[in-house]
């Protein structure tokens, strides 16, 4: 094997007033050719700025203060610009984590890679080579898909373009910033072992960045652990992943949700919630142009009875979002019954609406977009039952005990949003939506957008409060050791129908539908069950 | 946009566009008659003689004596058949009257977006390229001054420095008055004319397209796709063009398209300042005399152009940006 990068003792600052001097801090790594290194590390660990400052791509509020990168043999650091440019893109490429935004929308992703060619004096093959570099890819039809702008491909198709154009002049080390965290798991593994084919077959070097530990049992073969800028812990997949040393990699590596459903105690049927023949369809066009009908959800029943989570499962646009909208009237579907403790709410007025608006609450994905970040937390929290009529005095006090409840300071009542982390935010949003009294909590994804130990935390706060207050819970979530954690029933959703529901042994342990078998196969290391780990030792 | 579905767009926007400038034309009826005077009285007023019987014999000549809804219907009428009426004022037909002034406000109006637009983006995107340096400063600071000045107030005082001070460049009408020219001479003399109208006319939307161009170029330049032009490896004077500017011009091409449809009806200002023969000074002079027929057709003609251009501008972001037929 021979060295294909090294970094030694890589220091790079960050702006002043940061919570600390230097995004990555004395950093040592290096890969051999035909090996891929998994950096693995939460938000906030330098493992990115680590993969920018390879590539040369710093903003430029972040200086290199020591350190030295070599790549093949060669000093980046000592190189001029012009020179890093040469080696970008043909020495070295670096595939990205947003599919959906990587790619210059108004180019076609023919000329995209093409011109990835061209600027390494290679402009005369592009012809050729553009749909061979896309038939390498597994993409279908490349002189079409080459022709084509990038809004008309799918997020797994636009990463495999990206992967196209990094791969379009051989290069010798490819970094990949996680390249599948915004995919579903299906199209995660297909790429998964798309870039495990394709480094076999070239031989080359990958530098793998991800915060997923199910990933790295998938493809590393040598892992380093970072935290607060610095590597914690080095060592070959199967070291880390099943006999991890430091206490951070065993923290981390607790926080993997496990996956395997526990025993629960039988639920008694007491319907609170049901739906029956709900139908949401979206149009496009009318007038003059072709109009296009998408049956959002349809075939999608279900009854979620008292002090029971039912998990709904599936892919992006599979319709589990929408199906639970409808329950609040976010969205509102044109047929069916939607029955709480047998009233239908569809029907009603929004006068009709009000009373119920208190008993069903809910907790968004997104901890960043769904508090006002010019409210005050207190008011947040409060403003809900101080306009259905709780004296403010009492939603105070009621306001403070949730904070508890949800383990955050009660000086939190005065602070902003932006004060606060992730993890932070969820649990006021929480707090937020139990200030209702609600007896239907609907939880939209509300652990996806969060780093693997404040999702544990949260999920374990989410499962406490659920058995002290007795709730009922939706829980919509696209990961199914999450899921299989938390849930009582899961019913899995496909293109806007349910295709199978049953206990969460049940579904996990023996799925009856074709699109379960293959969304619990592309659970990325199913073949490694995390090691259980004694908080001391 | 698929070039198969381009007639269906046309079709249904031209359809759009009738209803809406059918629309205008009602509502400019309307507005014009609330205000209060008409023609006769105004005739009437300046020729002396104003009494009762003389003012009546006039409103019945003009049509002004029917009820208001059959002097719609018959406007409305001429209009389908682009009958604009007749300026009893001018003795000339509205069509004709409009068709003899355009030319001379296209001329002026065309030039100054034309100038705007070119100094503009390259402007935005000079400083966006420098952000942070003197340059970029000079050019924030020139176009909020830009921005910030009444126009008449440019106008006046570009006549105060470069007419009556420097004596460098003739303040007002479209060619020198009592000289026979022709050829080149008869060009130059009337771009000679045209400067400092057209200047006055497009140091704002200099500024406007200069502050857009600098603030979406810096935007785009924060954009993953950017970064990933950067990781293959592409030279920044090429992602600048290829990738930063071209997404940057898409709001441009937005504003542009408001400022185009205002190239009839924007210039009344500047037209007056300068004594420019065009539709402006018409639609002014139209103004004071009541006189309806022309102010109607005015406003016809502006309203026209406006939607023109908009569906212009729509054409054209549909075949700059693939994604518009997908969100429209």
């Amino acid at each position: 094997m021979t060295r294909l990068l090294t970094v030694e003792n890589l220091t790079v600052g960050l702006p002043r007033g940061a919570d600390r001097p230097n995004a990555v801090e004395n950093l040592s790594l290096h890969l051999d050719a035909g090996e891929i290194l998994c950096v693995v590390g939460e938000s906030g660990s330098g493992k990115s700025i680590t993969a920018n400052t390879v590539m040369g791509l710093l903003p430029k509020g972040l200086p290199v203060k020591s350190g030295r990168i070599t790549v093949e043999g060669e000093s980046l650091l000592d190189l001029s610009a012009e020179e890093l440019r040469e080696r970008r893109g043909a020495r070295m490429a670096m595939v990205f984590q947003e599919p959906m935004t990587a790619l210059n929308p108004l180019m076609r992703v023919g000329d995209q890679i093409a011109e990835a060619l061209a600027v390494h004096g290679k402009g005369g093959e592009a012809k050729a080579r553009v749909p061979e570099l896309l038939e390498a890819v597994n993409l279908p039809d490349p002189a079409a898909i080459a022709r084509m702008h990038p809004f008309r491909l799918s997020g797994g198709q636009r990463q495999r373009v990206m992967i196209a154009m990094a791969l379009a002049l051989e290069p010798a080390l490819l970094i990949a910033d996680e390249p599948t965290t915004a995919l579903d798991v299906t199209t995660q593994m297909q790429i998964l072992h798309l870039i495990r084919e394709i480094q076999q077959r070239k031989g080359m070097g990958v530098m793998f960045i991800t915060h997923d530990f199910g990933v790295v049992a998938e493809i590393a073969d040598r892992v380093a652990v970072m935290q607060h800028g610095r590597v914690v812990e080095e060592g070959s997949a199967a070291e880390i992943l099943n006999a991890p040393k430091h206490p951070y990699t065993r923290a981390l590596i607790a926080a993997v949700p496990h996956g395997a459903a526990s025993d629960r105690p039988p639920i008694r049927p007491a319907p609170v919630l049901e739906m029956k023949g709900v139908t949401k369809t979206y149009q496009r066009g009318g007038w003059f142009g072709a109009r296009a009908v998408v049956k959002a959800v349809h075939d999608a029943d279900f009854v979620l009875n008292k002090g029971e989570t039912l998990g709904l499962v599936g892919e992006s646009g599979s319709g589990k979002s929408t199906l639970a909208r409808c329950v609040v009237r976010l969205v509102e579907p044109e047929q069916g019954e939607i029955l709480f403790h047998g009233a239908d709410l569809r029907p009603l007025s929004r006068q009709g609406w009000l009373p119920y608006r208190r008993r069903i609450q809910m907790v968004f994905q997104d901890p960043y977009g769904s508090l006002n970040p010019r409210r005050s937390v207190g008011r947040a929290i409060t403003e809900g039952p101080i306009t259905h009529g709780v004296p403010p005095a009492e939603a105070r006090a009621r306001a403070l005990e949730l904070l508890r409840l949800v383990r955050l300071d009660e000086s939190a009542m005065d602070r902003y949003p932006h004060e606060f982390s992730g993890g932070q935010r969820q649990r006021i949003g929480l707090a937020r939506a139990l200030a209702m009294q609600p007896e239907l909590l609907i939880a939209d994804e509300p652990v996806s957008a969060l780093d693997v130990s404040v999702q544990a935390q949260v999920l374990d706060l989410l499962a406490e409060i659920r058995q002290r207050l007795g709730l009922t819970m939706l829980f919509i979530t696209h990961d199914l050791r999450v899921a299989a954690q938390i849930c009582d029933r899961i019913a899995v959703m496909q293109r806007g129908a349910i295709v199978e529901q049953g206990p969460t042994a049940e579904v996990f342990g023996a799925p009856r539908h074709p699109y379960t078998r293959a969304l619990l196969d592309s659970i990325p290391g199913r073949g490694w069950t995390p090691p259980v780990l004694t908080e001391s030792a | 946009m698929e070039p198969s579905r381009l007639p269906a767009f046309l079709l249904g926007r031209v359809v759009k566009a009738a209803i809406v400038i059918l629309a205008i034309v009602v509502c400019n009826f309307f507005l014009i008659h609330a205000a209060p005077g008409d023609p006769a009285s105004i005739i009437a007023g300046q020729s002396g003689a104003a009494d009762a019987r003389f003012l009546a014999q006039l409103r019945a000549q003009f049509g002004l004596d029917q009820p208001l809804y059959v002097q719609l219907w018959l406007y409305l009428k001429g209009v389908l058949t682009l009958d604009l009426g007749f300026s009893h004022r001018q003795q000339m037909s509205v069509a004709a009257l409009l068709w003899d002034r355009l030319p001379a406000t296209l001329l002026l109006t065309g030039a100054a977006f034309v100038f705007a637009l070119v100094i503009g983006v390259s402007m935005g995107a000079l400083a966006a390229r420098r952000v942070g340096t003197w340059s970029d400063s000079l050019i924030t600071v020139l176009a909020l001054a830009f921005y910030a000045t009444p126009l008449f107030w440019v106008g006046l005082m570009l006549v105060l420095l470069f007419s009556v001070t420097l004596e460098w460049l003739p303040s007002f009408g479209m060619a020198s008055v009592g000289v026979e020219m022709s050829g080149l001479a008869a060009v130059l003399d009337v771009g000679e004319h045209l400067i400092l109208p057209g200047l006055t006319l497009g140091l704002f939307y200099v500024a406007v397209y200069a502050r857009l161009t600098r603030a979406t170029m810096l935007e785009v330049a924060d954009q993953d796709f950017v970064k990933t032009a950067r990781a293959k490896g592409v030279p920044e004077g090429r992602i600048l063009r290829r990738h930063i500017l071209r997404n940057a011009l898409l709001p441009v091409i937005t504003f542009a398209g408001i400022q185009a449809g205002q190239l009839i009806g924007g210039s009344i200002l500047v037209e007056t300042v300068f004594a420019w023969p065009g539709i402006g000074r018409l639609a002014f002079e139209a103004l004071l005399a009541r006189d309806y027929q022309v102010l109607m057709g005015v406003f016809f003609l502006t309203s026209v152009m406006v939607v023109l251009f908009n569906l212009i501008t729509d054409l054209l972001y549909a075949i700059v940006d693939p994604r518009v037929e997908v969100s429209r």
